[in-house]
């Protein structure tokens, strides 16, 4: 033993040397990780914050308040007051003459149809309903507050830039000069816009409302979840409880394993050919729809469900069996009830995964414009995410941001869907 | 009648059924304090008599719905006048279109031939006398055979084994739906891809290289010769593969190797769901993002490097199907890595290697094969994807390489084809079966492949 520092070795040299590299490429490796996390991170906050910032402003409408003038030799000049008369009675004249009431100089044919078009032509329906629940307003004035056209409402929103030249832009001149002057008496305004909830679609998107896209994709929904629950669950039980491991529940396995990763525009061309060229059942309708989503849907199910069975210990069949039971017994009566948490997690998931799901359902008829709420099973409708590509396509400036909050509509129902799904799980899952 | 008070009517039996039989049971063996002289609880004796009563006259109902238009159809057809006899199958099938087009009131009567409108009416009568048979012969079926059931009660009858046998008959059924779907699709879509194959070659099909599917109406019209050559669409649709795989292989490996290897755990429990959000989201967004944000964008960036990106280019498309598939690569590596034991890293770590090197030299090649798997499937996913390439990637068939252009891909012009009118004669519309087969055998054999690499890989270390 010697007291004197030891001189480094060649190899520990080269060590020493060689640290510096290693350790500035572990940080370099760290932060190729960070940034790719980063990156994700960044794809996830841009996406939402593009569809919110052009999406919000769907729900607000912008109103014009009209001094109506219910003029009885307008909509009933013989004083019949029937039903048919109401009905039937020009309100356009009606909002056309408060138009030019409000605005007396307007002059010259081309600026007439500009003050006509600011008004959506929704409003006459608005006036004749107020007049058929109440045929004592005739003869009378009020302030009815009216939906405007898309273009006054996309300027209103400052989603049009009146720099720009007047060819170039939706709005001409007088109709700014005409929504400044609303705005400044007060006569202008944004107002949250039921209709977006309560309508269907309408090629005014002012007019055009997502309730008949949801009630397609409860309607296609509902479907699903009676087809593909009971099959799946079913099906997951015999695999896992009942089935002989031989060669065929082996071709089963391997089929529902290459059926989840099937494209689902294939299921949209089975959909085509079998249930509607061969069974000849109602194109675009929801039961078609329902019949294709489930078919996509049961190996999600069946997968789920047999995870779960997978996950109840088997020390609960062989008490079971120890009790007498008989294997039907013990499923529905013991590892059944145990696992159905997990096989409702597993179900809310694919139902939300159908929810999202349109491709298919382009192939099967239903991206017809459809403006009634449908009612039944064969109705022709349509579902929110194939709304969603329809308005997409549409080419009016107010059509973004109808999408955009059709959008909006569709991840609110997913998150619920994936929230009650996260619940249902902490709340019921076991360890054993 | 309609069908659904029949069903219903029948359900009602059969619960009648149930309760008859549960109490004949009992009654049996002389009331309810000597049940045990029975072999199975009243229940089961009750569920083995509605089951019979139920079921056959629910299979009578189905097969009388299936089978009963076409007898109906022979018996009109027969009662025609002479000259509507023994036409060529063509003309047959106009026929009784025209005939079926009277009955649903879309050609109005006065429009029809007269022979036809008799044809229609006597259709009517009889589908609606063959529906009341139908459904009076499915209860009758249904009291029959519950009624036979119900007298065949004996105390010693194995009931509760009976009843459990049809059980596992209708769980074994609901398996073998999914067999049924593969067989179902298979053949749609086999069916009407040889009838395409019958206008046009499979070999001009799989190599010619222009794609226009347009029929000509007539056949001197000029320039719709139609031709129906798919590389580019194939070439398109590798194109956009390999983009969105460039922008989701790395950023998914990299993140999972992140969070598995180096993340605190409270980081990784934020920021995995966080990136999971990404592959919750519907496919139509994801077209509506690229489409109105992404695509106008990498243009204008473009404009402001001087290259010219067109709107609909093969980039935006790429680089949002890449965004959604990084959970999904991100997932599977994570599978991977974790799944690589703790005792070879930790011989790495005793030899003196980083972390880094760890990674990369034993972690990394030991999680090989099953990464590729998942790059593998993550590629037939891209491969099969359709809304975003619909909404965000041309029409035009372009055999191009150039990200910056537009082109089209197999899902897009399988749309496109079939949205709208479709008539199942025309080569148009089946050239997209012809293409859906292409694409159905080829992410098949992509997921085949994936799963036997993954499912090998896995093995080696349980």
């Amino acid at each position: 033993m010697t007291n004197s520092v030891p001189t480094p070795s060649i190899s520990q040299q080269r060590v020493a040397a060689s640290l510096k590299r290693r350790y500035a490429a572990e940080m370099r490796f760290r932060a190729y990780g960070i940034a790719a996390i980063a990156v994700g991170l960044m794809f996830v906050a841009f996406l939402f914050t593009s569809i919110i910032s052009k999406g919000y402003s769907s729900f607000e409408q912008t109103f014009i308040a009209l001094d109506v003038d219910y003029a009885a030799d307008t909509i009933d000049p013989e004083g019949k007051r029937d039903h048919d008369t109401l009905a039937n009675a020009d309100y356009q004249a009606v909002i056309k003459a408060s138009l030019r009431t409000q605005f007396p100089d307007v002059e010259g044919r081309a600026s007439l149809r500009h003050l006509y078009g600011m008004i959506s032509n929704s409003a006459e329906q608005v006036l004749r309903d107020r007049v058929l629940a109440n045929p004592k307003l005739i003869g009378t004035h009020a302030t009815v507050w009216l939906l405007a056209d898309d273009h006054v409402d996309t300027f209103f929103k400052g989603q049009i830039d009146r720099k720009l030249s007047e060819a170039d832009r939706p709005i001409s001149d007088e109709e700014i000069a005409w929504v400044d002057a609303l705005k400044a008496q007060k006569r202008a305004e944004l107002r949250f816009n039921p209709a977006f909830f309560t309508s269907g679609d309408s090629r005014e998107p002012e007019q055009a409302g997502v309730a008949g896209a949801l009630a397609g994709s409860a309607l296609t929904l509902l479907i699903t979840l009676l087809l593909s629950f009971p099959i799946g669950v079913a099906a997951a039980i015999y695999l896992e409880e009942f089935a002989p491991r031989n060669v065929w529940t082996d071709i089963i396995e391997v089929n529902i394993n290459n059926l989840a990763a099937v494209p689902s525009i294939v299921f949209g061309l089975l959909g085509l050919a079998m249930f509607i060229q061969f069974f000849g059942l109602p194109r675009s309708s929801p039961m078609v729809g329902g019949l294709v989503l489930s078919l996509m849907t049961l190996p999600t199910i069946i997968i789920a469900g047999r995870a779960s069975l997978k996950a109840v210990p088997p020390s609960i069949r062989e008490a079971a069996f120890g009790m007498g039971a008989s294997r039907m017994q013990m499923v529905a009566h013991h590892v059944l009830p145990l696992a159905l948490p997990g096989m409702l997690t597993g179900t809310i998931i694919g139902m939300a995964r159908a929810l999202g799901e349109s491709a298919p359902l382009l192939m099967i008829g239903m991206v017809a414009f459809i403006v009634d709420v449908p009612h039944g099973l064969s109705d022709p409708s349509t579902v929110l995410p194939v709304q969603i590509y329809l308005w997409a396509r549409s080419p009016e400036r107010a059509f973004v941001e109808r999408t955009s909050g059709a959008i909006m509509v569709l991840l609110g129902f997913l998150l619920v869907m994936n929230a009650v799904a996260v619940i249902l799980r902490n709340r019921f899952e076991r360890r054993w | 009648m309609q069908s659904s008070t029949v069903v219903i009517a029948i359900l009602l039996l059969a619960s009648a059924a149930f309760q008859w039989a549960k109490n004949r049971s009992i009654s049996l063996v002389g009331g309810t304090r000597s049940i045990r002289n029975l072999h199975s609880l009243p229940a089961y004796y009750g569920m083995y008599v509605a089951l019979w009563c139920a079921l056959p006259a629910l299979a009578v109902l189905g097969l009388w719905h299936l089978f009963g238009d076409r007898v109906v159809l022979g018996m009109v057809l027969a009662q025609m006048p002479g000259e509507f006899q023994h036409l060529p199958a063509d003309q047959a099938g106009l026929l009784l279109n025209d005939i079926r087009n009277v009955v649903s009131g879309a050609v109005p009567v006065e429009m029809a031939r007269p022979a036809v409108v008799a044809a229609a009416q006597q259709w009517k009568a009889i589908s609606d006398q063959s529906a009341i048979a139908g459904g009076l012969l499915s209860l009758v079926v249904a009291i029959a055979v519950g009624f036979w059931a119900l007298r065949s009660i004996r105390p010693e009858l194995r009931a509760r084994n009976r009843v459990e046998r049809i059980g596992e008959w209708a769980l074994l059924a609901s398996s073998g739906v999914a067999i049924l779907t593969t067989i179902g699709i298979v053949i749609s879509v086999l069916y009407e891809a040889i009838h395409f194959f019958h206008f046009v070659s499979p070999i001009d099909f799989l190599f010619g290289t222009t794609w226009s599917p347009q029929m000509a109406m007539r056949a001197d019209q000029v320039g719709s010769s139609g031709a129906f050559g798919a590389v580019p669409l194939f070439t398109g649709t590798l194109l956009i593969a390999v983009i969105a795989l460039a922008v989701s292989v790395p950023v998914g490996l990299f993140s999972a190797i992140y969070l598995a290897e180096y993340a605190a755990r409270s980081v990784r429990t934020v920021v995995k769901p966080l990136l999971e959000i990404l592959a919750g989201i519907p496919t139509v967004v994801y077209g509506f993002f690229a489409a109105m944000t992404v695509g106008p964008l990498l243009r204008q960036l473009g404009e402001s490097m001087g290259l010219t990106v067109v709107s609909e280019s093969a980039l935006s498309a790429g680089l949002v199907m890449g965004v959604m598939i990084i959970p999904f690569v991100s997932s599977l590596a994570d599978d991977m890595i974790t799944a690589v034991p703790q005792s070879m890293r930790d011989g790495a770590y005793a030899l003196g290697a980083t972390r880094s090197e760890t990674i990369r030299n034993v972690v990394l090649p030991a999680a090989l094969p099953g990464i590729v798997g998942g790059v593998l499937l993550a590629a037939s996913r891209a491969i099969g994807e359709t809304m975003i390439v619909v909404m965000a990637a041309g029409l035009a068939a372009n055999l191009t390489a150039n990200p910056f252009e537009a082109v089209t891909t197999v899902t897009v012009q399988i749309a496109t084809l079939l949205v709208g009118d479709s008539e199942f004669d025309s080569p148009k519309t089946l050239a997209a079966f012809a293409l859906g087969l292409v694409l159905f055998i080829s992410t098949l054999a992509l997921n085949i492949v994936a799963l036997k690499v993954v499912r090998k890989y896995r093995e080696q270390y349980d």
